[in-house]
């Protein structure tokens, strides 16, 4: 109790004097994290910059002369459409938007059988899967892409990648998830049974709706990862039709090697996606869901 | 509403963890039977094997005529109150009293009527709107109870309800348990340590001991003739007094005083002449002596401590090397230092087997 009195008074200073104490010895952390933001900013700014600037411009002079020069929609309107940006966008979206469902429903329901049911060699199984997460990636690439090719051309559709991304992330979903659902209250899972609920009715109501911070968390993670992803995209997407734009910026690369403004534009739009699901879930890291459930 | 049998029921968690053993108990429907002993005997395992969430190492549970032994706790229909409350921190109190209608699949409608009522009865309809968390503890209690009584389950297990509240709204909420469980005739089982919840509150009381059941019956019985040494000495407070004596003929030793004993009492004590007893008074049933000590027991005591507590007060009085408590009515004015004759009648006095602790006065 004592210790609760004494920070809720530490959190709420009440005089000037106490903020300004308050203030001084957090700032050195806040200086530094602005710093760090700053740092991060400069990259990105410098590429929206660019990517908005006309090729005589942006090969003449560097992006913080920005204000004494035009800014233009020109070169998103020649990557979208003679880059073949516009659809490699579209592929991404329809790689990644899947890759990124999958592992989060399977994994969030393998988990919570994990976590919450009994079943025979439970733990052992759990280990192994968690021992599955040291495999890399790269060992499974010919194997896999021979599965792949002997069972349905499965890497000249959409299906191999989402596939293989599923396969990938499931290990660390149910890791993760696992850790989380556990430490949910007992109680409260067995109050859900007791009102009636079959075992999937307390997963979809109880545990989901408790566990949305650790569900966006890999939500992201896995997004960005799978947008990002280039070497898996090479491998398991041979339709060029169906390239997302990591595949598209390198062919891009190569032809338009010294258009900085074209390339600004390709990657900007890359870049875009992330930037808005970040924003977009981070909303959902939101803490003391449990709050008010039980008391210990 | 349904009866609940405990056939034999054992539960082990490991070879030398046995939590319940041999429980034979049957609950009669509609009945309120408060499980009862201290700490780590086994009530809640109890419980939890009759909620399904536990499972079962020998015996049977029934309720009603069904064998429930391998019936899963959603099936069981019945209500449990958690010790925690356990409720769903992410819906509002209207959901949290829905939950367990919703996935019946029960209309809309009929929700609506049986949560509005149940919150009627407990007072929480201005809360149904909020969530859990902006709820006091009390509140929360109430929404843990409404979420059984909106279900009408065949029957309500209650764990420590209590216990997380202060106590003045233990109190209150004891009897406004009692006042749902009568209005609703739904057979309840009851877990608590308390003795005096367990007083307060039951048609019955079972009171357990490291897994075994000791005895069962309505709480006067319970008070006046418990078959062994640790009922007497759990239910009742204060605790009753014990000490050892001799048998002599048909009166009883205590160090250099002679008890006299009449009746029963006096044949048991004839019996085991020349033997250890435990005997046991309550310190209610004693009385200072105002000159006709007829056939009461009766010794002298030296009061070393008085605790006034109103209408009576509690003397705490050294006799033969033995620490009692009387609890007498305060106008009698005794004060520390003072010599007193206690009397207790020969009904009052209850009698042990010192090795087995049984009681050795008939308790039918
Ligand atoms: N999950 C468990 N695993 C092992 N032992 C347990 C478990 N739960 C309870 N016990 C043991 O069983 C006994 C009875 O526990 P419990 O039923 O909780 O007692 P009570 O509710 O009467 O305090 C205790 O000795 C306790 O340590
Ligand atoms: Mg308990």
């Amino acid at each position: 109790m004592a210790t609760r009195a004494e920070t809720a008074r530490l959190a709420q200073p009440r005089t000037f004097s106490e903020r300004l104490v308050g203030w001084v010895t957090r700032s050195p952390v806040h200086i530094v994290l602005l710093a760090i933001a700053a740092l991060w900013l400069v990259p990105t700014v410098a590429l929206l910059v660019t990517s908005f600037r006309p090729r005589s411009d942006a090969l003449s002079s560097g992006w913080w002369h920005v204000f004494s020069s035009h800014l233009t929609l020109a070169n998103y309107s020649q990557v979208i459409h003679t880059g073949g940006m516009g659809h490699a966008f579209l592929n991404s979206l329809y790689i990644t938007v899947p890759a990124t469902i999958l592992p989060l429903t399977l994994g969030a329901m393998a988990a919570y059988a994990f976590a919450w049911t009994r079943f025979p060699f439970r733990d052992t199984t759990f280990l192994i899967i968690v021992a599955l997460m040291v495999v890399p990636v790269q060992t499974a690439f010919v194997p896999l892409l021979k599965l792949f090719r002997e069972n349905g051309h499965l890497n000249t559709e959409f299906y191999g990648i989402w596939l293989a991304h599923t396969a990938f992330g499931l290990p660390l979903a149910i890791f993760l998830f696992r850790n989380f659902f556990i430490t949910l209250p007992k109680d409260l899972i067995e109050a859900a049974r007791m009102d009636g609920a079959s075992e999937f009715a307390v997963f979809r109501r109880v545990v989901i709706p408790l566990s949305v911070p650790a569900l966006a968390s890999f939500a992201i993670f896995q997004f960005l990862w799978v947008w990002n992803d280039l070497l898996m995209a090479l491998i398991f997407v041979s339709d060029p039709s169906k390239q997302p734009m990591t595949v598209k910026i390198t062919q891009l690369l190569s032809t338009y090697a010294q258009e900085f403004h074209i390339l600004a534009a390709a990657g900007f739009l890359l870049m875009a996606v992330p930037l808005i699901v970040f924003f977009a879930l981070q909303r959902y890291f939101v803490q003391g869901l449990l709050a008010g459930s039980v008391k210990s | 509403m349904a009866s609940v049998t405990f056939d034999h029921l054992t539960k082990a968690y490991a070879d030398d963890v046995v939590a319940v053993n041999d429980l034979d108990l049957l609950i009669k429907d509609s009945e309120f039977l408060v499980l009862v002993g201290p700490s780590g005997c086994g009530k809640t395992t109890a419980l939890r094997c009759l909620a399904g969430l536990e499972e079962i190492t020998d015996g049977q549970i029934k309720i009603d005529e069904r064998v429930v032994n391998r019936v899963p706790s959603k099936d069981r229909n019945i209500a449990m109150v958690f010790q925690s409350y356990a409720l769903y921190p992410h819906m509002t109190v209207y959901d949290n009293l829905a939950f367990g209608l919703k996935l019946l699949k029960t209309p809309k409608q009929e929700i609506r009527r049986r949560v509005e009522d149940a919150a009627k009865i407990l007072n929480l309809e201005r809360f149904l709107d909020r969530k859990p968390r902006a709820l006091s503890g009390g509140q929360r209690q109430r929404v843990a109870l409404g979420r059984a009584i909106v279900r009408e389950p065949a029957a309500f297990l209650m764990d420590e309800p209590l216990s997380n509240l202060d106590a003045k709204l233990r109190v209150q909420t004891r009897a406004e348990i009692l006042r749902i469980q009568q209005r609703l005739e739904t057979t309840t089982v009851y877990v608590t340590h308390d003795q005096v919840e367990a007083m307060t509150m039951g048609d019955r009381i079972a009171v357990m001991r490291d897994g075994v059941l000791q005895q069962v019956g309505p709480p006067p019985e319970l008070y006046e003739r418990p078959v062994n040494k640790f009922v007497a000495a759990f239910i009742g407070s204060p605790a009753m007094n014990f000490a050892t004596v001799h048998a002599d003929q048909g009166k009883l030793k205590m160090g250099e005083q002679l008890l006299n004993l009449s009746g029963s009492r006096a044949k048991i004590a004839e019996q085991r002449h020349g033997k250890q007893l435990e005997i046991g008074f309550r310190p209610e049933d004693l009385e200072i002596a105002n000159g006709t000590g007829d056939g009461a027991v009766s010794f002298p005591a030296n009061v070393d401590v008085v605790e006034y507590l109103g209408n009576q007060e509690l003397l705490h009085a050294q006799v033969e090397g033995n620490e009692i408590v009387a609890l007498v009515a305060s106008d009698r004015k005794v004060q520390v230092g003072d010599k007193v004759e206690f009397t207790i009648p020969n009904d009052k006095l209850h009698m042990f087997d010192p090795e087995t602790e049984e009681s050795l006065v008939p308790t039918g």
